[in-house]
C-alpha cells in the first residue's frame, strides 16, 4: 500500500474518531433528553461515516476492488437514525410534555401525540 | 397485468441494486437471483402500499441528495462546536412549528428524515391532519430563520420532486 493512501486513511479514521467522541460527549453534557437526541444523531453520523471511507479507500488500495458494503451501510444508516430519533422524541414528549407548552400547530387540529386525526382523512395523506 | 406483475418498478430496481451490493461481486446468477427479490417482494409488500409515489423529475432527486449529504457534513461541525464550546445556559433550544404545503406520505417523510439529519433539528411530530411538523432545535438565536431556511432549501426541492 503507498504512503498517500495510508495517510488518507488514517485522516479518515482520526476525524472519525473526533466525532465519534464528540458524540458521547454530548450524550453526557447536554441538560435534557431533547438536547442529548442531537448529540448521536448528526455526530456519529460523520464518525460511521469516516470508518466507512477509510475502509473503502484501504480495500480499494489493497484488493484493487471498489467496495460496495460501505455505501449500503451508509444508505441503510440514512434510512433508520431518522427513524429511531423521532420514535425517541415521540416516546419522550407523550411521557414528559404536557401538549399545552409546545408552540399552536397553526392549523385546525393538534400535534398527532395529543390530539386524533380528522374522521375523513384522505388515504394519500395517511401517514 | 404488468402492473399487477411489477407494482412498484422503483422499489424492484433498488432491491436488485441493494442485493447486488450486499453480495458484492456481479455474476449472472446473483443478478437472477437479486431480480427475482426485486419482483417477488414487491408483490407480496403490495397491499400495504396501494399508491405508487408519483415522481415529477428524478434527476431532481440526485442534486437534492447531493445538498443533504453537504448539509449533515456541515450539520456535524456545527453541532459539534455547539456541545464542545457552548456554555450549558448558552445554549438556546426552540421548538419550531413548520406549516408543509407538500401533499404525499412519501414527500412528507423524506423532509422529516432530511430535517432530522441536518444542522442542529429534529423533527419531532406532525400534526394530526398532517398540515405542519413540529420540530426540534438545539440551538439558535432566530427560530423564524430556521423555518424559513428548512422551506426554501428543502421543502420548495421536495415540491418539484413530488408534485
Amino acid at each position: 500500500m503507498n504512503f498517500v493512501a495510508e495517510l488518507l486513511i488514517s485522516v479518515f479514521l482520526v476525524i472519525s474518531g473526533i466525532f465519534g467522541f464528540v458524540g458521547s460527549y454530548g450524550l453526557i453534557k447536554l441538560k435534557d433528553s431533547l438536547q442529548r437526541l442531537h448529540a448521536p444523531t448528526k455526530a456519529t453520523t460523520l464518525g460511521v461515516g469516516g470508518v466507512l471511507i477509510a475502509s473503502m479507500i484501504y480495500f480499494y488500495a489493497k484488493t484493487g476492488h471498489l467496495s460496495i458494503h460501505e455505501l449500503l451501510i451508509t444508505l441503510f444508516l440514512f434510512l433508520t437514525a431518522p427513524i429511531t430519533a423521532n420514535f425517541i422524541a415521540k416516546a419522550y414528549l407523550a411521557r414528559n410534555v404536557n401538549g399545552e407548552d409546545l408552540p399552536d400547530s397553526a392549523t385546525t387540529y393538534g400535534w398527532s401525540v395529543y390530539d386524533d386525526p380528522p374522521e375523513n382523512m384522505p388515504e394519500a395523506k395517511d401517514v | 397485468m404488468l402492473r399487477t406483475l411489477i407494482p412498484h418498478p422503483f422499489l424492484s430496481l433498488t432491491l436488485v441494486l441493494v442485493w447486488i451490493g450486499l453480495v458484492n461481486t456481479v455474476t449472472l446468477g446473483n443478478l437472477i437471483l437479486g431480480a427475482a427479490l426485486g419482483l417477488v417482494i414487491p408483490m407480496v409488500t403490495a397491499p400495504y402500499w396501494p399508491n405508487r409515489p408519483r415522481i415529477s423529475r428524478p434527476l431532481k432527486i440526485i442534486e437534492y441528495g447531493l445538498i443533504v449529504l453537504w448539509d449533515i457534513i456541515v450539520a456535524n461541525v456545527q453541532v459539534a462546536m455547539i456541545i464542545l464550546f457552548k456554555k450549558d445556559e448558552d445554549i438556546k433550544t426552540h421548538w419550531i412549528p413548520i406549516e408543509i404545503e407538500l401533499k404525499s406520505a412519501e414527500a412528507i417523510t423524506v423532509l422529516a428524515g432530511t430535517i432530522t439529519m441536518t444542522p442542529g433539528t429534529v423533527s419531532a411530530m406532525l400534526a394530526a391532519d398532517c398540515n405542519s411538523i413540529l420540530v426540534h432545535c438545539l440551538h439558535t438565536d432566530d427560530p423564524d430563520a430556521v423555518r424559513d431556511e428548512i422551506k426554501s432549501r428543502y421543502e420548495r426541492r421536495l415540491m418539484e420532486i413530488f408534485p
